[in-house]
């Protein structure tokens, strides 16, 4: 360890332009170690949170009400078509004003949610208005005749989708989603904007501080990036594969 | 007929009318199918055999007549549909076997899940099944990695793991080629000899004579002219019927 | 930047650290707030819709209310519109220009014979493809020079050029996998024949698989041009003046009265709603189109 430090260390005064500070200054390592963390569990929480509301919402898309559809259909252009990074500004100062505030020591008040909770809301919202479309059509893609043959055999409506209908859409939704969820986890650097301590926003206090830093940073979070979406793109297509059912175009 | 004996008839079918929209497909077909007996109802493309078939499964409602299978009566509202499908196992021309799970898997789902029965004896049954379809080789492969006619005969051990009384198969060998068409047939037949009742739509007219107790034409909705084979194949009355014969074979 | 940014009109309410005098009974809603507090954080979501009804009724009774804040949005639409949706819209278009060409060289590259250019190509595409776009900005923020020296004379950079740079990047690399992919969507028997017919490379492609796969192009790279005005936005990290900098600076005129969040953010996305989803639509009937004939 020590002596890795030191090369970073002869680096600099070699090379001025390459200052690796986060490899030998403890205060700068952990800003980088917290922002990658905090990157991580962003992604995972909303990656999680955005395929929930995907599910409920292609189940409420189904609904024989045509004003839940319509509301569902609502939320999806809305969040579509509008830019992730207004969302993510409306949620956090907009409505994020009007949170009821707590206070943890009877001192401070603090709103209950904080500008990562409204992080996690709304790419959560943004992402799981594409999982609820791409679950539909994964459900539409299983054939009548399919359905129509479980249930001639006793299957009632519930037990043709949970074993059936269910099973088949997953496999179907799968790349789709695998797209949306890579997307997820790069718009998720857009927290930024409401001063999320991501993986972004700490690597500009680093650079903003020591601009000798600058590339070097810069080449972390690029690294940083790809490997995230590196990991996440294998564990998809290993669960792809996985789910792959021998002889069937899927 | 809430009671049912074995001399009523099982299935019986009273002046039934079915339509889509404003195309009535139904208008008015009756028939009676007894225990064990084996009919074939033929007919040109489009005439309502598949609708018809499917009725008996309450797969489509009916707009007239009545339904009743094994003194169920189909249009009751109340229908419990479950019961009647216990009673009912449908073949379907494509197959529709499940492309997410095994061979042997199809024919253990339903008796495991719809009836609920013990997965040991349901497996012990479901690998008698494979057999009686001669595929006990093939148990483990998945629907996507058979032929068409070995999905087909997964398809019926698949309906007949629920013990049904009757057995509904429409043009079930429409889809094969003519080398697997007998394979299918022989299944069927095997069926047929040990007693099962068995309601077929079929083109396969050689196979009609041999096994149908009697057989029924239809044509534009309507029964036009039925009987037993040896007189519906040789002493055709109406001309629809002769056309048709004439055309087929 | 990001601090400047981050200065948030309403969190706190106690600034200074006082000394504790003696025990103060929590008033009677601490522990409902406590409560609160310790619910998991998707009740989040359930709060989301009585959100949006409780700033017409919490702040009716202050002096500043929802209704002057709307007043004061009218005034500022017609500045906030011309000045600042009509810049998003321009950078938007430049990016998509500049990208598209880019895009379409890369995209040939792709499938280029030769292998340094195609796997160059391949490179640069998933390089620009899989990195975030904020990212990208930021790096041609800084990385770029301020200003050119060309033949002596100083030509300075203005930011929103370098963000117009920035956002055609990415629109390069999906350009070129839409290339790529139309072209290799053509069956290969259209190759051999033409082959046959002793096309050379060149012909094959530009007379024969192009203009085939032409049609097919257009719905997927409509959908990029959405996707790249909804990040027009980002521009306003990077401080150029488009829509989010303007009202930021508008609401700031206005005293920065938190009632002005609502009307003026609610104005921004619904001027992109009201631009993006008829592309949306225009996107998925000419996908259904196109989908059908080869
Ligand atoms: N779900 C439906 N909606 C509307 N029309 C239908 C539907 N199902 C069948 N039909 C129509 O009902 C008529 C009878 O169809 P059916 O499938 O019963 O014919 P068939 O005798 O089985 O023909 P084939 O031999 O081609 O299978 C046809 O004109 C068909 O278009
Ligand atoms: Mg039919």
């Amino acid at each position: 360890m020590y002596l890795i430090a030191e090369f970073f260390r002869q680096l600099v005064e070699d090379y001025p332009r390459w200052n690796f500070i986060w490899m030998y200054e403890p205060v700068q390592q952990e800003k980088v170690l917290s922002g990658i963390w905090m990157t991580i569990q962003l992604s995972v929480a909303c990656l999680f949170f955005s395929v929930i509301i995907g599910i409920i919402g292609a189940f409420l898309q189904g609904s024989r009400n045509a004003i839940v559809r319509m509301v569902v259909q609502g939320y999806i252009q809305f969040f579509r078509n509008t830019p992730p990074y207004v969302q993510l500004l409306f949620f956090y100062f907009a409505l994020g004003q009007f949170t009821p505030t707590y206070s943890p020591d009877g001192w401070l008040e603090v709103p209950i949610i904080s500008n990562v909770g409204w992080a996690i809301i709304s790419l959560s919202f943004f992402a799981g208005a594409f999982n609820v479309e791409i679950f539909r059509a994964g459900i539409e893609a299983v054939p009548e005749s399919t359905r129509e043959a479980a249930s001639s055999l006793g299957f009632s409506r519930a037990q043709t989708f949970r074993y059936i209908v269910f099973p088949l859409a997953v496999r179907v939704s799968l790349p789709a989603l695998n797209n949306n969820l890579v997307n997820l986890v790069k718009t998720t650097t857009q927290a930024f904007g409401i001063a999320v301590p991501e993986l972004l926003y700490q690597s500009v206090t680093i650079w903003n501080d020591y601009p000798s830093a600058l590339y070097p940073t810069m080449l972390l979070v690029f690294v940083v990036y790809i490997v995230l979406v590196g990991v996440l793109v294998m564990s998809m297509n290993g669960w792809e594969r996985q789910m792959r059912i021998p002889g069937y175009g899927l | 007929m809430v009671s049912w004996t074995e001399k009523d008839p099982i299935v019986s079918i009273k002046d039934v009318h079915k339509s889509f929209g404003a195309l009535e497909v139904l208008k008015g077909v009756s028939l009676d199918v007894m225990k064990g007996e084996v009919i074939c109802i033929i007919g040109p493309s489009g005439s309502g055999k598949s609708t018809l078939i499917r009725c008996i499964n309450a797969l489509n409602d009916i707009q007239g007549g009545s339904i009743h299978v094994r003194g169920i009566d189909l249009t009751d509202p109340h229908l419990n549909k479950l019961e009647l499908r216990k009673k009912v196992g449908m073949v379907f021309q494509q197959y529709n076997l499940f492309p997410h799970k095994t061979a042997i898997e199809n024919v253990m789902m339903a008796p495991l899940l719809v009836l609920k029965e013990d997965e040991n004896e349901v497996r012990a049954r479901a690998r008698d099944l494979m057999k009686k379809v001669r595929l006990e080789e093939k148990e483990n492969a998945y629907p996507g990695e058979l032929s068409g006619g070995q999905q087909q005969r997964v398809a019926i051990a698949r309906s007949l793991a629920m013990s049904p009384d009757i057995m509904l198969f429409d043009e079930v060998t429409a889809a094969l080629d003519p080398e697997t068409v007998k394979e299918v047939l022989v299944t069927i037949k095997d069926l047929a000899q040990d007693g099962m009742t068995c309601i077929l739509v079929t083109h396969e007219m050689g196979f009609a004579r041999e096994i149908a107790d009697h057989i029924y034409f239809t044509d534009n909705g309507v029964i036009v002219e039925h009987g037993p084979p040896e007189t519906f194949f040789t002493k055709a009355k109406d001309p629809r019927t002769k056309d048709f014969l004439s055309q087929i074979l | 930047m990001a601090s400047r940014r981050a200065h948030s009109i309403h969190r706190i309410q106690t600034d200074l650290p006082v000394l504790k005098p003696f025990y103060v009974p929590p008033p009677a809603y601490a522990s409902a707030s406590h409560w609160l507090a310790n619910l998991p954080p998707y009740t989040g979501i359930l709060l989301f819709l009585p959100l949006l009804i409780w700033p017409f009724a919490s702040h009716a009774a202050g002096e500043f209310t929802m209704f002057n804040a709307f007043e004061a949005l009218f005034n500022w639409i017609p500045f906030l519109f011309t000045s600042g949706f009509l810049f998003n819209v321009l950078i938007s278009l430049f990016s998509m220009l500049f990208g598209t060409l880019a895009g379409a060289v890369l995209g040939l590259g792709q499938i280029s014979k030769i292998s340094p250019v195609r796997r160059t190509s391949w490179f640069l595409t998933q390089l620009f493809r899989n990195s975030p776009w904020l990212v990208i900005l930021f790096i041609v923020l800084l990385a770029l020079p301020f200003e050119f020296v060309i033949f002596g004379v100083i030509i300075a950079v203005p930011d929103w050029m370098k963000a117009v740079f920035g956002l055609s990047l990415p629109i390069m690399a999906n350009i070129s996998e839409i290339v790529r992919g139309a072209v290799l969507s053509v069956p290969t028997a259209q190759w051999e024949a033409a082959e046959s017919l002793a096309f050379s490379r060149q012909q094959i492609l530009w007379r024969i698989i192009l203009p085939q796969c032409f049609k097919r192009m257009i719905p997927p790279w409509m959908n990029w041009y959405a996707i790249l005005t909804m990040a027009t936005p980002l521009c306003s990290l990077l401080g150029v003046e488009e829509i989010i900098t303007l009202s930021r600076q508008a609401m700031e005129a206005e005293n920065n009265h938190p009632e002005l969040l609502v009307p003026f953010y609610s104005f921004a996305l619904g001027m992109f709603f009201l631009y993006c989803y008829p592309i949306a639509r225009l996107t998925i009937r000419l996908e259904r189109k196109y989908a059908v004939k080869l």
